[in-house]
């Protein structure tokens, strides 16, 4: 009994400190942090933070019947609760498939396979509600992409794109975001790019927006050309930037400047 | 579809002052922003926010193209009996918007 | 990379096109004064009991928040009746005005306004006594890198 008693002891003890050397080891910094304190309180305030009204509309889309199956995601899923864990994941190989997705792409599968409806057009206002709703459930969450090793290749494919020169300025992500993140640029302080936040509600856009919207910013900003909407980078990209902020929490819906 | 969220105690000790936020989602178009053609999108905003406590006004904003999209409000109100907050958003193009909200003195 | 081509990206990046939250038209500070003679007519306005709270550096001037705080007891005899807010660069002087009775406990009213760019913001409040009193702030607007174009 003691020996047990001074097992779980040592046990707690060390899953204390293997934690806090883990948080001091880890410099990663989410956008959250370089935001103004006005900007953090936005984020943090349910009741104040504009990406809430979209988990709220995907609330409702989810408890709703369409397509020709005439189902609700809910039919097949319960409620919201049951998608706890499931953004910090994304993108997967999806079961029969052989490519991955992101979490908007899961979302059209359903919608084409399974209530065979049409698929919500990429931005629209539906497919950002329920991403935002489904990613709301696992927010606090780690990021915890799965170890499929058959997403090791389209990662480092990501991977290989963060760090190809590209566009007029002949830039790439990396050169931004891993060795000038922190630093000003035109005032602002470069961001490390972790998609902590996803969907986002970003006060340029006065809107919620997908990280592919946010990526083709990024190309546009660089001057390069942006990958058409459906284009294997984005996922590629995606799934490089969540085994990235592994282990960082997730904090949909996110408020970015 | 609802497209507005609004916060506010449930419940309240009687007297005391009740904080009450409200987001609706609305573009706030200026009218001086042109489009994807190069044309100005014409203006689309809201105008007026008014609230009412068991139908009597205790709140009333005039916005103007100011006022960030998605609209976001808060404001006071004391608790004097339970009762209902009646939220209303007006504007251009006929928009009119509603919202109740219950609280109870405790 | 070195510093200097890293920096002559930026410095391109930095006149990509955007889009400001109102196009060329503004508001003068002319203008927010006469805006202000409007409402408060010839009562002169004091300085004190109003608090405007914003951020002194803004990252995006299309979301700012904004609070307004009055002391005021908020008792039938002795409230405020309405806060006006005004801002000098935007395309019209007026921002808001919201109208309060004693039934609102406290006058403190909070909501996100746009800023086309920097510039003073001011708040007026009209007590039940007829009286103002007022608060300014200034506003830095700085513009991200990398904005979306225009679209």
């Amino acid at each position: 009994m003691t020996a047990l008693r001074l097992g779980i002891g040592l046990a707690i003890i060390f899953a204390a400190s293997y934690a806090l050397a883990q948080g001091a080891a880890d410099k990663r910094r989410s956008g959250t942090q370089d935001m103004s304190d006005a900007l953090q309180k936005m984020q943090e305030d349910d009741a104040a933070n504009p990406g809430m009204l979209f988990v709220q509309l995907g609330g409702q889309l989810w408890g709703k019947a369409t397509g020709a199956a005439g189902k609700s995601c809910a039919d097949c899923h319960g409620d919201g609760t049951s998608m706890k864990g499931v953004a910090v994941r994304y993108p997967a190989i999806p079961k029969d498939a052989d490519a991955p997705v992101d979490l908007e792409g899961r979302i059209n599968l359903c919608r084409t396979a399974n209530q065979q409806a049409d698929s919500f057009p990429p931005e629209s206002r539906e497919l950002l509600a329920l991403a935002a709703y489904v990613a709301h459930q696992s927010r606090g969450l780690p990021i915890a992409p799965p170890d499929d090793p058959r997403l090791v290749a389209f990662r480092a494919r990501g991977q290989d794109l963060w760090k190809a020169r590209q566009g007029q300025l002949n830039l790439s992500c990396a050169i931004c975001h891993d060795d000038n993140a922190g630093r000003k640029l035109a005032g602002v302080a470069i961001p490390e790019a972790h998609p902590t936040g996803y969907p986002i509600y970003r006060l340029e856009w006065q809107t919620l927006g997908s990280l592919k919207r946010r990526l083709r910013n990024c190309l546009a900003g660089i001057r390069a050309e942006t990958y058409a909407d459906g284009a294997p980078e984005y996922v590629m990209l995606d799934l490089f930037l969540m085994d990235r902020a592994r282990g960082m929490m997730l904090e949909s819906p996110g408020v970015r400047p | 579809m609802s497209n507005v969220l609004v916060n506010a105690p449930k419940t309240a000790k009687r007297g005391s002052s009740v904080e009450i936020k409200a987001l609706i989602l609305h573009p706030m178009e200026t009218g001086f922003r042109p489009g994807p053609n190069g044309r100005i999108i014409p203006r689309n905003i809201i105008e007026r926010f008014t609230a009412t406590w068991n139908g009597t006004e205790i709140f009333d904003m005039e916005m103007s193209l100011a006022i960030a999209a998605n609209p976001f409000v808060s404001f006071f109100a004391v608790v004097s009996e339970s009762g209902t907050v009646g939220l209303r958003w007006t504007g251009d193009e006929g928009f009119v918007v509603e919202e109740q909200i219950a609280i109870a003195v405790e | 990379m070195d510093r200097r081509r890293f920096l002559a990206g930026t410095a391109a990046i930095v006149v990509l096109p955007f889009g400001p939250p109102f196009g060329t038209a503004s508001a003068t500070p002319e203008a927010m004064a006469a805006a202000i003679r409007k409402v408060v007519g010839d009562t002169a306005v004091r300085e004190g009991r109003v608090s405007l709270d914003l951020p002194p550096l803004v990252e995006n001037g299309s979301t700012v928040p904004l609070v307004v705080s009055v002391e005021s007891p908020m008792t039938v005899d002795d409230y405020i009746k309405a806060i006006h807010v005004f801002n000098e660069k935007n395309p019209q002087p007026g921002v808001f005005t919201v109208r309060l009775s004693p039934r609102n406990g406290r006058a403190v009213v909070g909501t996100r306004i746009k800023l086309g760019d920097s510039q003073k913001i001011v708040a007026i409040a009209e007590t039940s006594g007829g009286q103002f009193w007022s608060a300014s702030a200034d506003v830095i607007v700085t513009l991200a890198a990398c904005l979306e174009e225009a679209t």
